[in-house]
């Protein structure tokens, strides 16, 4: 069985005849070709697939396209400026060296967005809260908490 | 430009385009035509296949082909090879059984590749991949290496599941001086089974064209060179001039990526089968049971002291788990990686190991972050630290007491260190971890119901992998040296061709300083090229911290060739001799006078050649060089651990951690930094939370994230780190390699401050709450 869903994605409007399994991680990457949302497990831990529907982070692993018809979601390519200036919070994760091989950071950008507007200046333990819901191997988190804490106060700033 | 780019913190090239979703991973890749494999795994840990029926799956919708063992060997597709042949004590080589791209007959763990389906959609291929009907005839399976020997036989070639059993180092000696002892310390102990867990879970796309009979592969490899010498050399029996692999932007990979994987081979194969594009990607619950394991050691080992506290001999026997089948590099892990490493930081006269390595119903085993040296850092640095409380000494005056002082230093087991200075970092280490105050910390710690303990490591590492004559004659199938090409373009930029693979490591950044460093140029002027071998001229890879020691000096060889022929072309256009021209960083100067050229002007000159001694120089600027290590690197640190226990509980948190190593000469500290930071986590990961278990009939138990704990933010401090100099003596960058060092020397040190705190001599790893808790009451 195949559905129609329309949805607006980083200030788009997309629509597509899709299966009604289709998860909206496989929408996007797919059928939209957003290939910087990432996959990284199947059990909804990994978080690397984070995107942001209506404002909220959420893992669009999680739920299948049709639950965002109507929604508006904002994935990691939407977050920048229009000129390409990086926003405040990718800066932050450039100077604080909080990514190595770039795969859990699109997701890791996408929920400390949503995260740092409740917490205009995180402390680290609340970062290191924010973050149980993804997972990075290469850093050891410590560069990620400081560019989530830096960017929090960058975005606070800039307001 | 005067400011040196060597030691500068230089953000890095390759953020924006990972920040902005821009990065190009192999399942990112989509071609016309695409299609998608799914494989059919074993349920079973051994089983021997009585039948496979796919007629239902043949005739799903979208179902392009299904293809079985039968049909690879019908193909004369080849087994997947191993890449290092270990002799054994008796002088016999090692039980290497055949390694089949898809079952033949038989399947040897969870997870083994049955069959393949290849459909119009990725879901099309998993939903017909559950039509695929198995007769499985279950085996007895084995899976604790210990009992390993006794088990059911996985492989006609080895009845006793052995491989081989190895052995390096004067038993004799070491027995004599065992005893002769004062003091004897003995630890049994296993190396706990790990996976990898990179978060790009691993990718294969395939393409065949028939015009011009020839493949590309994208896959996520940590060498893609590697990658297509041994599928087209070994399994598939195809010239390597007809095969692309490249390797782009890659998730991760911790050794993972390393080896040549089964899927890679069908999905090539099958493109040409099909003339069509055919892409797998593994999901989580795959890689669990299909991407290389690490570790997995059951070692008894024992350190003799005499009355003072002077080491005299160190003995140890490790069974090493390497899985159903000899991954790539599985066989030299245990060995060469391992037992090279036990003298550690120490003058300890006589070493005997003895390794058996096993065939068990588990996957296959191979290097994973540190590869052997972590094990060996466990057993040396959990001896060294049990001997001192044993013999009531200070732990880092024994450590202090025992340490090689005097370099080069030829251990009893084969390595001779260039050089280090392994009191400097255990000084610099307590110092900022403030051991002087951690008896206040402990009491601190006790009124709110936790013990406290502190533990050290000094470990120590050979990296830049490797001097090939020295593999060769170890049994490494393969040469270990690295390529590297500079580009220059009219214009004085540059292009600069690696055969290191970055995942991670920011080679872009790194690579680009030192060449715009020695060239005079920008970072923007400098572009690193690496992970496709129809750019690079040849490639090892990355993988041992080999990447700066070996893939930069490669660099460095092919820039003095840029440097000795710029030499010629600037002394014809100043009217001066070869001679006479000095240079430093992009200008070419006659000595003694202000005449000069900019490496830009000599750059237009090699590409404009009008005014150019062509009679004796070739036109162009674009030198490669092939650099072979003369030694290994030997990166070298203290680490500080505390950890505070709940008493009620036994949960156990690491509050304080501090690490000072020596990589040698450091071009980018910030990088530097963000891999002694991974490598810590890992290592801590591997001490306290992660544990690969399978229970006793073969079925992996811990096969999600949601079962096998990778460390998450809250698991973790905030690491003090600092770093102390001494240059590697035989590489001209003076560098070590730093991407092993954190999850080698981390394990040793929480545990040793987990046994502080809780007063006993071991406790299993990972130090869950529960084995903690187990321990405290068990003593």
């Amino acid at each position: 069985m195949t559905v129609k869903v329309s949805m607006k994605v980083n200030g788009k409007p997309v629509s597509a005849e899709i299966e009604e399994r289709t998860l909206l991680v496989t929408f996007i990457r797919e059928n939209l070709r957003l290939t910087g949302t990432h996959v990284g497990c199947d059990t909804a831990q990994c978080g690397a697939c984070t995107v942001q529907m209506n404002g909220k982070a959420i893992k669009s692993c999680s739920i299948v396209a049709m639950q965002a018809e109507g929604a508006d979601i904002l994935t990691i390519e939407g977050v920048a400026h229009a000129d390409g200036t990086l926003h405040p919070m990718q800066a932050a994760f450039k100077e604080n060296h909080g990514l190595q091989c770039g795969f859990c950071t699109p997701g890791m950008v996408m929920n400390a967005l949503d995260f740092a507007k409740s917490h205009p200046s995180p402390t680290e333990q609340e970062v290191r809260e924010s973050l149980e819901g993804n997972l990075c191997r290469c850093t050891g988190y410590h560069n990620i908490v400081k560019s989530i804490m830096a960017g929090a106060r960058a975005m606070a700033a800039s307001k | 430009m005067t400011t040196s780019l060597i030691g500068a913190r230089v953000a890095r090239k390759e953020d924006y385009r990972f920040l902005t979703g821009a990065g190009q991973y192999t399942d990112d890749v989509a071609f016309p035509g695409q299609t998608y494999a799914a494989f059919v795994r074993s349920p079973h840990a051994h089983a021997t296949l009585k039948s496979i029926r796919i007629d239902k799956a043949r005739k799903a919708p979208g179902v392009v082909a299904v293809y079985t063992g039968a049909d690879l060997a019908a193909g004369k597709v080849g087994g997947l090879p191993c890449g290092w042949l270990i002799t054994d004590v008796k002088g016999q080589p090692m039980k290497e059984p055949p390694y089949p791209s898809l079952a033949q007959g038989k399947v040897r763990h969870v997870g083994d590749r049955v069959a393949v389906v290849i459909a119009e959609t990725a879901a099309q291929a998993r939903d017909a991949a559950e039509l695929i009907e198995v007769d499985y005839g279950t085996l007895p399976a084995v899976v604790n290496p210990a009992k390993a020997k006794n088990g059911p036989a996985l492989h006609e070639i080895a009845p006793d599941n052995t491989c081989y059993v190895w052995a390096l180092g004067d038993k004799n000696a070491v027995d004599a001086a065992f005893a002769g002892a004062a003091h004897v310390t003995k630890l049994d102990f296993v190396n706990n089974r790990l996976i990898p867990n990179a978060i790009e879970p691993r990718s294969a796309n395939a393409t065949y064209s028939r015009s011009d009979d020839a493949y590309t592969l994208y896959v996520a490899s940590q060498n893609p060179h590697v990658e297509r010498l041994l599928m087209t050399a070994f399994v598939l029996g195809l010239p390597e001039n007809k095969v692309r692999v490249v390797a782009p932007d890659v998730g991760g990979g911790f050794g993972s990526k390393i080896y040549l994987y089964a899927e890679d081979v069908v999905v090539t194969w099958a493109s040409r089968q099909l003339a069509r594009p055919v892409k797998w990607t593994s999901d989580r619950s795959e890689a669990f049971v299909s991407d290389a394991h690490g570790r997995d050691h059951v070692t008894t080992a024992e350190l003799a002291l005499d009355k003072d506290g002077k080491f005299l001999a160190m003995r140890v026997r490790t069974t090493a788990n390497l899985g159903a089948y000899l991954s790539t590099f599985s066989s030299c892990i245990p060995t060469i990686l391992y037992a090279t490493l036990l003298a550690g930081q120490y003058k300890t006269p006589a070493i005997y190991c003895e390794v058996t390595a096993v065939f068990t119903n588990t996957t296959p085993v191979d290097a994973y972050r540190g590869a052997g040296r972590p094990e060996a850092t466990y057993v040396v640095e959990r001896l060294v630290e049990t001997a001192a409380r044993e013999m009531k000494k200070d732990p880092a005056e024994l450590r202090r007491q025992n340490f090689i002082t005097e370099f080069p230093y030829q251990t009893p087991v084969a390595l001779l260190y260039d050089t280090g200075n392994y009191a400097a970092t255990l000084d610099a280490a307590m110092k900022i971890a403030d051991v002087a105050g951690f008896k206040d910390r402990r009491e601190q710690s006790l009124r709110k119901g936790k013990l406290r303990g502190l533990g050290y490591a000094c470990y120590i590492e050979a990296c830049g992998i490797a001097p090939s004559n020295v593999a060769g004659s170890l049994g490494a199938r393969a040469g270990l040296f690295e390529a590297g090409e500079i580009r220059v373009h009219p214009t004085g930029t540059v292009t600069v061709f690696t055969g290191s693979h970055a995942h991670g490591q920011g080679h872009e950044t790194t690579f680009a300083q030192v060449v715009a460093d020695r060239l005079g140029l920008t970072m923007e002027q400098v572009d690193i090229v690496h992970g496709d071998t129809s750019k690079v001229l040849f490639g090892m890879g990355t993988y041992g911290s080999r990447s700066i020691a070996v893939g930069g000096t490669a660099i460095v060889k092919a820039l003095d060739k840029v440097i000795a022929k710029g030499k010629k072309i600037a002394a014809h256009l100043l009217e001066a001799s070869e001679g006479d021209i000095e240079y430093d960083k992009g200008v070419f100067k006659v000595a003694g006078t202000d005449k000069k050229k900019m490496f830009g002007e000599v750059a237009f000159a090699a590409y404009v050649p009008h005014n150019y001694p062509l009679d004796k120089l070739e036109p162009g600027l674009n030198e490669n060089a092939f650099y072979d290590p003369a030694n290994f690197t030997f990166p070298a640190g203290s680490y500080v651990c505390e950890v505070e226990v709940d008493r009620e509980t036994g949960a156990s948190q690491v509050v304080a951690f501090t690490a000072v190593d020596d990589f040698g000469k450091i071009i980018n500290p910030m990088i530097v930094e963000g891999q002694v930071h991974g490598g810590l986590a890992q290592g801590i990961g591997q001490a306290l939370t992660e544990g690969c278990k399978y229970d006793e009939t073969g079925q992996l138990l811990t096969g999600s994230f949601a079962d096998y704990c990778l460390p998450r933010a809250s698991d973790l401090p905030l690491f003090k780190i600092d770093t102390r100099e001494t240059p590697c003596t035989h590489n001209p960058l003076g560098v070590k390699g730093c991407g092993e060092a954190g999850a080698i020397g981390a394990p040793a040190a929480v545990m040793n401050a987990i046994t502080d705190a809780l007063g006993v001599k071991d406790v299993p790893m990972p130090a869950t709450a529960q084995n903690v808790w187990r321990a405290m009451h068990r003593a």
